[in-house]
């Protein structure tokens, strides 16, 4: 089962060793950053600037083309990176299943299209759940608006969990089950595996969106028992434009190419074209090189810190601010999602007063706290939870008490200020 | 960086608390037409009364921040009674304090300033300090697009 739950063992974080490899904390003109927004984009560490830098300052050419040495470093370089990356979510096969995409979104639509592409009926049956990011939602939308793809929906419940009373009844049938592993606006992890093994007894392909999970989890494809995995470089110390698709072999094997364009073919003529091999069938043009490198050096930076321990130190994160919201603010702040801890990811979206949380947000701003207000890109949970937006403070490795204490303290700027 | 004050003026922050013209009217015989901010999820529907060329009542209803709701409270206000032509008006000066104005197909575009006296504005120079603040703009003018949306439906 997922290893989340194992008990406290890792080393704790150094974060004030670790602030200062991250250059955003010293280039702010001497105003205080209290940066609470890692689940919409994190930091990022010297070393992943470092990298990218250097490939570009030495190394850059394009990749499995030229026959010269600096084209051949810069093959190997990012073929090393997407090693490095699919071992670092315990791909069993992570040069051939590793997939570079732009982002966790467009790996998304690389399976809702090839999957309508190749293995799809019409009235197939997609599962997903109402919690979902709107990047595993409105790909599956638009799959059901073109190929005419039938949708169910696993419901949240009033605690933030997912509603699985039904869940033989929503799978039956069922040809995917596609569901976020860790909720960006509640915080939810779903148990995963259960689901997984669930969705497999009825022979659906199970998706996990790994977007808010892999940055701050130990993550273990088999474990979590998905047959594609889909996740953002920019959300673990990675750069922008850098994502990955991970899928077991076989499965990949039998879906038709996503984009077409050089790379991803090994033979074409006018009336044709023969697919490459794993995983460059799904890689269409010159790819993100340096990104897939930078991200290369930010799974180096996480493993080096041991994800065990990012989780361990979220959680002491959690819980303080849990404890010193609800202290200082009582009734006057909601906080949405699982009430226990161990049953949720690094974001605590909230509401404060009636007060709107863009005017939360401006007024955070002028202490330096930087919160997401907003929908989060997740309106049919919005709607579900009978609310149009949310102030959300999120987490990762270089976040500190003193953080969540500047929340606090902006907190009551704002509630002195809207009385 | 521009204080809490260029934006939260005392004004703006009655008009959140108290905002005026809030509710609905029966649709028809009144125009209406609903807005929303695709980026925050802010909502609002004008309700239009006109009596020939001249906005009879308005009511808005709607959910929002501070800045949007009562850049909607004040809208109301200022073209309550008064006649298209100078709601017309009003709007581009409005638009013109945005630093935005828009093309024949709502695009904005760079604007020529207007010419206009504080005296024209009224209250809603209270929203000046948005300008500043360039993220909440869209906000304070999500009443005014709404309004003519109403308007440019009933033209149709």
């Amino acid at each position: 089962m997922e290893r989340m739950n194992t008990p406290t063992t890792a080393t704790p974080l150094n974060v004030t060793e670790i602030r200062k490899n991250f250059p955003i904390f010293s280039h702010q003109n001497g105003k205080a950053l209290y940066f609470l927004d890692s689940a919409a984009s994190s930091q990022k560490p010297l070393s992943v600037l470092q990298a990218m830098d250097n490939y570009y300052s030495t190394t850059h050419a394009n990749v499995h083309r030229g026959v010269y040495h600096i084209a051949e470093h810069a093959t190997e370089l990012y073929e090393g990176a997407r090693v490095k990356i699919g071992r670092f979510i315990g791909a069993p096969n992570p040069a051939r299943e590793t997939i570079f995409t732009k982002n966790a979104t467009e790996s998304l639509n690389l399976l809702s299209t090839c999957l309508t592409r190749g293995m799809l009926k019409k009235g197939d049956v997609v599962v997903l759940t109402e919690m979902e990011h709107h990047a595993n939602l409105v790909p599956w939308l638009i799959a059901k608006e073109q190929f005419g793809i039938e949708i169910r929906y696993i419901k949240v419940d009033s605690e933030g969990y997912l509603a699985l009373d039904n869940i033989d009844e929503l799978l039956s049938g069922a040809k995917v089950l596609s569901v976020t592993l860790a909720s960006n606006v509640l915080g939810t992890l779903p148990p995963m595996a259960r689901l997984a093994e669930l969705a497999h007894e009825h022979g659906a392909i199970v998706i996990g969106d790994g977007a808010q999970y892999v940055p701050h989890m130990v993550t273990d494809v088999t474990d979590l028992g998905v047959d594609f995995l889909a996740f953002t470089g920019h959300k673990m110390l990675g750069p922008t434009g850098i994502g990955v698709l991970w899928g077991k072999s076989e499965l990949l094997e039998a879906l038709p190419p996503f984009m077409g364009g050089g790379d991803m073919i090994t033979d074409v003529t006018l009336d044709g074209f023969t697919p490459n091999e794993l995983p460059w069938k799904f890689e269409a043009g010159t790819p993100p090189i340096a990104e897939a490198i930078g991200l290369g050096a930010a799974v180096d930076y996480l493993q080096n810190l041991g994800m065990q321990s990012v989780r361990e130190h979220e959680i002491k994160l959690l819980s303080y601010a849990f404890e010193t919201l609800e202290s200082n603010f009582g009734k006057n702040i909601v906080i949405h999602g699982p009430r226990n801890i161990q049953d949720r990811g690094g974001v605590i979206s909230f509401d404060f007063r009636d007060i709107h949380p863009h005017d939360i947000s401006q007024i955070l701003d002028q202490s330096g706290v930087c919160v997401r207000a907003g929908h989060h890109c997740a309106k049919p949970l919005m709607r579900h939870l009978g609310i149009a937006a949310t102030a959300r403070a999120s987490f990762h490795i270089y976040n500190e008490p003193a953080d969540v204490d500047a929340l606090v303290d902006a907190l009551g700027k704002a509630q002195a200020f809207f009385g | 960086m521009p204080g809490l004050e260029d934006l939260y003026r005392e004004i703006i922050l009655d008009h959140y608390k108290n905002p005026r013209n809030e509710g609905t009217f029966p649709a028809p015989p009144a125009i209406k037409a609903e807005g929303h901010n695709p980026l925050c999820g802010d909502e609002l529907t004008v309700y239009l009364i006109l009596d020939g060329d001249v906005i009879k009542d308005i009511h808005i209803t709607g959910q929002g921040c501070s800045i949007s709701r009562s850049s909607a409270s004040l809208m109301s206000v200022a073209v309550k009674g008064k006649t298209l032509t100078e709601v017309d008006r009003l709007l581009k000066i409005f638009k013109s304090m945005m630093s935005i104005s828009t093309n024949a197909s709502g695009e904005p575009e760079a604007s020529e300033p207007i010419e206009y006296s504080e005296r024209e504005l009224g209250e809603l120079i209270a929203l000046q300090g948005v300008v500043k603040f360039p993220v909440r703009i869209k906000c304070a003018t999500l009443s005014w697009n709404t309004l003519v949306q109403a308007l440019e439906d009933r033209a149709s």
